[in-house]
């Protein structure tokens, strides 16, 4: 059974008189291991697509199942605890609590989940390890590389074992060099831990790291293949 | 941790959040020390009423409230005594006086006044004359038949000075005018210039005979060493004495300070909420600021799976510590502020024109009273969480996609 199902799936954006079909009709299955790229360009519905699934915003039609549950059936309170508890987040930018320390942000999430404190901190210093942040447990957001930013958003993504990350271009504020380090660090994450993975991109780089590479134009699915692996 | 998150959001910001803790503080202080210095002038000012020949309690007999002529008196103090003595706590002190309408003269002035004839030893438990009210010469002595006290501001007016004469006269028993010369051998001073104008005192001995009036007196008064028995001892006092007789409360006595302490409880919570009122918009518009500015972390604190209840929660948390902390400063200041007015008060006098109208005392001590800084303590607390509801509220409603939208 895959892990996200979503079926015809249409999302109009009105502003005044303008609409804006973000998504007409997209059909997307990802199977629990997967690390799926969704590609296109700016204003292809990358974003939408994301924030739909992750039940941050509500499609006008089609159904969407997440580990088995109708995401676009949930209640607001519903989709708070999904959120909380079945995915991870990693945005673009602004993924950290500024007044936190990397270890802080990373527990926080695990705190609400209700993880008694102790644990919390002793895993996340240990997944903190794992995305090569060993030495910089207490430092704060402005005390770490834009690069070392996003490992830590990573970490607390998949740091409560999650059943899918979401993570809307989480390299385009890297420089190349670093954009490719912290790919290759989520494709460890995803064959060690197995987690899950679709994140969206427009750089031609990234997606060469993808095992599945989604691509969308206009709101539409235009090509969908497996990608060998390097 | 959270709220180790609160405390550090708080400090974000140092200046504003420093802006919001003065504005607390003020407001704090102005509700706590001014609350208590106002409260010391009605105090004082009831103070002085009661020390100025009011007493706890008076006993009359019927019809002298509403016209104190002579005839009007108690006749036989000797016998009604023992039976109030015996209604009275053991703490409390009287005294029986002689108190009639008069004019005094000497050469060049008149002026109506006060007749008070009192036992000095007495008189010294229960009203002010008696404690170190005399500024120059000396307080009545045992013997000094031909002795009256005289206010500094009557002996100023009279331009006379220390015995020098003054002559005083009444109506008697008889209905006869009653005239006789006295010297003067203190001059008192008082609170309020009208209690300088307005009394003369002499030995209760002599004025009973200039009055042909035997050992009747026009009324005894009360003093108790608690303000707050008062009511359950003229009861008491009532219940044992004979018709032709009325017991008063310094309640009953004074009407008008009565009238205004029932109204001040009331004007001091008019006082509070209208502080609380420009202190809660400056609180209201700077955490509103502050929760704009960080509309992008309330949207990523949603997309991490924060419920709205758990926002607002962070928010008032905030709000609590910065409560917590305003009030506590707040306080700190208000007790250091009455405790260093505690020995000398603050003297009034410059303005004691003013003062004397309204019946307040020249120096007013601050009296802080626990359910004023209860209730201070509760509004601001109270108060400021209900309001923090508002910017929480706020913030609970950013939805991620807006707010992450807004960059
Ligand atoms: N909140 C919104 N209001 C109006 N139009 C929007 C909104 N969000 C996205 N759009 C529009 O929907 C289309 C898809 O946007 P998006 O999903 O952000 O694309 P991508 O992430 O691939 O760049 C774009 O044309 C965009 O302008
Ligand atoms: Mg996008």
């Amino acid at each position: 059974m895959p892990i996200v199902a979503c079926k015809n799936i249409r999302k109009t954006y009105r502003q005044g008189d303008i609409e804006v079909h973000a998504l007409r009709g997209v059909d997307l299955s990802v199977d629990k291991g997967g690390f799926i790229a969704l590609a296109g360009p700016s204003g292809s519905g990358k974003t939408t697509l994301l924030n739909i699934i992750g039940g941050l915003d509500a499609c006008d039609e089609g159904s969407i199942l997440l580990d088995g549950d109708r995401v676009d059936q949930m209640t607001a309170s519903k989709l708070a605890d999904m959120r909380l508890h079945k995915i991870g987040f990693i945005f673009q930018a602004f993924n950290l609590i500024p007044v936190l320390s990397a270890e802080e942000n990373v527990a926080y999430v695990m705190l609400l989940q209700g993880v008694p404190a102790r644990e919390c901190r002793e895993r996340a210093r240990s997944i903190l390890d794992d995305v090569g942040l060993a030495d910089k447990y207490g430092r704060r957001p402005h005390e770490l590389s834009g690069g070392q930013q996003q490992r830590v958003a990573v970490a607390r993504a998949i740091v409560s074992n999650p059943s899918i990350v979401l993570a809307d271009e989480p390299t385009a504020n890297l420089d190349s060099e670093t954009g490719r380090g912290l790919l290759e660090m989520m494709r460890e994450m995803n064959e060690n831990k197995d987690v899950t993975f679709i994140f969206s991109t427009h750089d031609r780089m990234v997606m060469e790291h993808a095992r599945r590479l989604v691509r969308l134009r206009d709101g539409q699915i235009v090509d969908d293949a497996n990608h060998p692996v390097q | 941790m959270h709220l180790q998150l609160a405390w550090r959001n708080l400090w974000r910001n140092t200046r504003r959040t420093a802006i919001i803790l003065t504005a607390i503080v003020v407001g704090v202080w102005a509700m706590v020390f001014l609350g208590a210095l106002m409260r010391g002038m009605a105090d004082g000012m009831v103070r002085n009423a009661i020390d100025t020949l009011t007493g706890h309690i008076q006993i009359h007999r019927e019809g002298y409230r509403s016209d104190p002529v002579i005839e009007n008196r108690i006749d036989d103090p000797g016998r009604l005594i023992p039976i109030i003595e015996n209604a009275l706590p053991p703490d409390a002190r009287w005294a029986a006086r002689v108190r009639v309408n008069a004019v005094a003269n000497n050469a060049r002035h008149t002026a109506g006044i006060t007749l008070v004839g009192i036992d000095p030893e007495a008189e010294s438990a229960v009203s002010f004359i008696g404690r170190p009210a005399i500024s120059q010469g000396r307080y009545l002595r045992p013997g000094d038949d031909n002795a009256v006290l005289a206010g500094r501001a009557l002996v100023d007016d009279f331009e006379t000075r220390l015995g020098h004469k003054l002559v005083l006269m009444s109506q008697d028993a008889q209905k006869e005018v009653a005239s006789r010369a006295f010297r003067i051998t203190g001059i008192f001073e008082a609170e309020l210039e009208a209690t300088e104008k307005g009394f003369l005192f002499v030995h209760k001995s002599t004025a009973q005979e200039m009055l042909r009036m035997g050992d009747a007196v026009s009324e005894i008064a009360v003093m108790l060493a608690d303000r707050t028995s008062v009511a359950s001892v003229a009861d008491d006092v009532r219940s044992v004495l004979p018709d032709a007789f009325v017991v008063h409360t310094w309640r009953d006595l004074l009407p008008a300070i009565t009238g205004y302490l029932d109204i001040f409880d009331g004007f001091m919570y008019l006082w509070r909420l209208i502080i609380f009122i420009a202190m809660g918009f400056g609180i209201v518009n700077t955490l509103l600021m502050a929760i704009f500015e960080r509309m992008r972390e309330f949207g990523l604190l949603k997309a991490l799976g924060m419920k709205p209840w758990w926002i607002v929660r962070s928010v008032l948390t905030e709000s609590l510590l910065l409560l917590v902390v305003g009030l506590s400063l707040g306080n700190f200041f208000s007790l250091l502020s009455v405790w260093a007015l505690s020995k000398k008060g603050i003297d009034l006098s410059a303005f004691s024109a003013g003062t004397d109208l309204a019946g307040i005392s020249r120096v007013v001590y601050p009296v802080l009273e626990s359910r004023d800084l209860a209730a201070a303590n509760l509004v601001v607390f109270a108060l400021g969480l209900l309001i923090s509801l508002y910017p929480a509220a706020k913030a609970a409603r950013f939805t991620p996609v807006e707010a992450m939208a807004h960059t």
